[in-house]
């Protein structure tokens, strides 16, 4: 366990390094000029000229050589600074704290309902075999080949038009958060009731489950002391990429909901060019990344033991 | 010593502190939004990101936060705001500013000549009109009068200050280097609430000079969809959506607890035309691709706002700069498309399209997707060109390839939505972009005609309303006549308005949505 966490916290400077350095360098490699962007961000698309790209230029020390900027980044780095945003002038870290933290919000309130919709569904399913299997099979691929977006229309239509039960779109109380987070947890449940009905299933049928009930123990007891870990760990292990997909790929979401997240406010930075902004927020969620993955590797080495020695 | 821990309670030991992680969120002061009955609602399409008015001050100007020395009304005349009265020397180069008694910021401190002189001088060293205008002081003379001083007659430095970037905030507001630290403005509402790029809450301020506000709180959300907007307006949720998509205004229409506002602004849909590229250099190749749009079917069909479509640059409602005597014949006079391209050496080759001596008339439209009206509109260009010959295409990009391609030169024809309201008197940006050196970014390209620059020069200096008249008369035949760029449509702004709300009023010039003038239906 020590050398696992070791070597992730190695990987944690690496990653920092990496995702900083490789952002850097895809930004700089973008066509159009950077003092343009900004100023259209800055100002809105009616006040954006040339006059405003040469003050912003001239502003921000624009002409400075990369390798200049770089270094600058590197060593406020290095002192744990973000710097500040480009167009807004604010701190980027308490811009991607507000965002990060949103987008974190929604992340785990959907990947609570969407357990709370997969797992009784997938072990149903394997438990039951046909037709449920079959039936759930379908509609689960119904739901995963709509665009989410088509899913949150939907929702609104029914929970926000016809009911009148939550808001349309905003954040800001418990009842903005409902329509996004069941949105998004439907949208996850589709695929990972398929993984927990597999797992189960090859549990089910595996020899010791089948022995522990010949020995003379009951369904239930059967279920909760052989079951419940052996399924566990591939169940475990996908909701925890699920997880780090949604905090960067849920943009959809956000913008229909206007939920004001990370992916959305990375796309925005990227369209602006606030390196900031982008090496901040993509440096943040590389650690994320990172300690979500330690946390989901810890939880299956708790589950599952055996592996210890080999990780 | 190995401890032991139960699956099941790791498991609910999870859900707890997951749910302890997301309720602090919610009950963090900042969110404690005033509730339904005390809030107009209001969304629109714009994201905000910094207090600084010279960047995002049209919304806090809009949501009243922000007020400016002198007002303008809905045809672009001067009105007293923050300045009670204001005198014009004889030499027209000093302006002098009465401020008005006991007017408050929302930080308690009293406005006075220090204050405006600090906000103005701020604001001139941004990005901004004032900074490009010929003020060469700013001076307060003494407690209650501020004195501008010009180094040329300017007669727009009224409707420059009642731009939103020339705001009046308290001394307080700023820090050093002029960064806006407070948003403590003298408008009827005050900020509750700040969380860019989407959200704000204004409540009422108290001690307003002027018509107190009657609705507490008003919210302003940014919907970035605008299907997502038009279910804010049909579910309630907003009172007021701005930016409503035509094609879903007959099925609002119907809706007995909505009101649905059509209202024209000053801006319109134009072709910026690169007059020096070798295809548009001669008059009659750009009067050819302005007689090639099909206006009526743009605004019809996509649009959805017949009579929407515009042959002139600027709408009825600026009368010295629109021509009464222009209709839409007028410019069919000149022949057709064809026969005017035939008449420059264009033919069609085996495959229909145009050639001149072996070379295809190729033209790259570029437009931004700010507004998604400009890219459907730019595709049926590209059809109806594409109809006469000319291989079109159409480049959707950023908002700023537009000044960029003007300054490198690159662009050959741009879409645009050009706001002439920008500065309530539209001399403002048609000086900005037909004024000098062959054009400006977002106007004419390496097209230049020195009587127009001449005359719009003269016109910053003429006071004569007559005289004003006739030259900016002139100017529009002139422009009407070279086509240096071809209007295709105005803007009709549409607004829904929840039947709850009283007393709405929709502001041409986009500076305010005169909350505190409305309030709910008892």
């Amino acid at each position: 366990m020590k050398a696992m966490l070791l070597k992730r916290a190695l990987q944690l400077v690496t990653v920092v390094w990496g995702v900083g350095t490789l952002t850097f360098i895809l930004m700089r490699s973008l066509p159009g000029d950077m003092a343009y962007r900004i100023a259209a961000s800055r100002y809105g698309q009616d006040n954006v000229d040339s006059n405003a790209a040469a003050l912003v230029r001239e502003e921000l020390k624009l002409d400075q050589g990369a390798l200049t900027a770089y270094w600058h980044w590197l060593t406020d780095l290095l002192q744990f600074k973000l710097g500040d945003s480009l167009v807004s002038g604010l701190p980027v870290m308490d811009t991607v704290q507000h965002m990060l933290g949103h987008s974190l919000m929604l992340a785990f309130a959907g990947l609570m309902v969407s357990v709370l919709i997969a797992v009784p569904l997938g072990l149903l399913s394997a438990w039951r075999g046909n037709p449920f299997d079959s039936i759930l099979m379908s509609l689960s691929s119904v739901i995963r080949a709509m665009p989410v977006f088509v899913l949150g229309v939907l929702f609104i239509l029914l929970f926000a038009l016809h009911w009148n039960w939550f808001p349309v779109a905003g954040f800001g109380s418990p009842a903005h958060l409902v329509l996004p987070a069941v949105t998004l947890a439907l949208s996850l449940a589709a695929v990972s009731n398929r993984v927990v009905r597999d797992s189960a299933k090859r549990t089910f049928a595996a020899a010791f489950y089948q022995f522990s009930k010949v020995k003379g123990l009951s369904a239930w007891q059967t279920f909760r002391q052989h079951g419940v870990r052996n399924i566990a760990v591939p169940v475990v292990a996908f909701f925890g990429i699920q997880l780090v997909s949604m905090i960067e790929g849920i943009v959809m979401i956000e913008s229909l909901f206007s939920w004001p997240g990370i992916g959305h406010g990375l796309a925005h930075a990227i369209f602006a060019r606030d390196i900031p902004v982008i090496q901040g927020a993509a440096l943040v969620m590389g650690v994320l990344f990172v300690l979500l993955n330690t946390l989901v590797d810890v939880i299956c080495l708790w589950i599952d033991p055996r592996g210890a020695k080999t990780v | 010593m190995t401890i032991r821990f139960s699956f099941g309670r790791v498991m609910l030991s999870v859900a707890v502190l997951s749910v302890s992680y997301v309720a602090p969120v919610f009950t963090h002061s900042a969110y404690a939004t005033p509730n339904v009955t005390n809030t107009l609602s209001i969304s629109a399409a714009f994201e905000f990101t910094s207090l600084d008015p010279s960047k995002n001050g049209f919304i806090f100007s809009r949501m009243q936060m922000l007020e400016t020395l002198v007002d303008v009304d809905e045809n672009g005349l001067l009105l007293p705001a923050l300045a009670k009265s204001w005198q014009v020397s004889d030499d027209a180069k000093t302006w002098t500013f009465e401020l008005r008694d006991k007017v408050y910021f929302h930080d308690g401190s009293l406005m006075d000549a220090d204050a405006v002189v600090n906000s103005l001088r701020i604001a001139q060293g941004k990005h901004g009109a004032l900074r490009t205008a010929p003020v060469t002081s700013i001076e307060a003379v003494d407690e209650s009068t501020v004195a501008i001083t010009l180094s040329r007659p300017y007669i727009l430095l009224g409707a420059v200050l009642a731009n939103y970037a020339n705001s009046v905030l308290s001394l307080d507001a700023y820090g050093k280097n002029g960064d806006v630290l407070a948003l403590s403005g003298t408008g009827p509402y005050q900020l509750y609430q700040f969380s860019p790029p989407h959200k704000l809450v204004v409540d009422k301020f108290e001690d307003y000079w002027g018509k107190k506000a009657s609705i507490p709180y008003a919210s302003y959300l940014t919907g970035h969809r605008a299907e997502s907007r038009v279910l804010q307006a049909r579910s309630g949720q907003a009172d007021i959506v701005f930016g409503l998509d035509p094609a879903s205004l007959p099925s609002l229409k119907r809706l007995p607890n909505l009101e649905v506002h059509s209202n024209p602004i000053p801006r319109t849909i134009v072709l910026k035309l690169n007059s020096g590229h070798p295809f548009m250099k001669d008059v009659n190749a750009r009067k050819a691709l302005s007689l090639a749009i099909n206006r009526q079917g743009i605004a019809k069909g996509i649009l959805r706002v017949p009579g929407s479509e515009a042959d002139q640059l600027l709408p009825t409602s600026m009368s010295n700069w629109h021509l009464a005597n222009v209709t839409s014949k007028t410019e069919a006079e000149a022949g057709t498309p064809e026969s005017l391209l035939a008449s420059l050496g264009w033919k069609k080759n085996s495959n229909g399209m145009l050639e001149r001596e072996g070379v295809p008339f190729h033209l790259t439209i570029i437009t931004y997707a700010d507004r998604p009206e400009l890219t459907t509109v730019a595709t049926a260009i590209q059809a109806q060109w594409q109809a006469i010959g000319i291989d079109t295409k159409v480049e959707v990009t950023n908002s700023s390839a537009i000044p960029m391609g003007h300054q490198d030169g690159s662009l050959d024809v741009a879409l645009i939505a050009r706001n002439y309201g920008f500065i309530a008197d539209p001399l403002g940006v048609m000086l900005s972009d037909f004024g000098s050196n062959g054009g400006g970014d977002w106007g004419a390209m390496n097209w230049n005609n020195e009587k127009l620059s001449a005359d719009l020069m003269t016109l910053e200096e003429t006071s004569d309303p007559v005289k004003y008249n006739k030259m900016a008369q002139h100017s529009a035949q002139i422009i009407y006549d070279e086509r240096p760029m071809i209007p295709v449509s105005s803007y009709v702004q549409q607004t829904s308005v929840n039947k709850r709300v009283k007393g709405f009023r929709f502001d041409p010039f986009e500076r305010s949505f005169y909350l505190n003038e409305m309030e709910f239906v008892k």
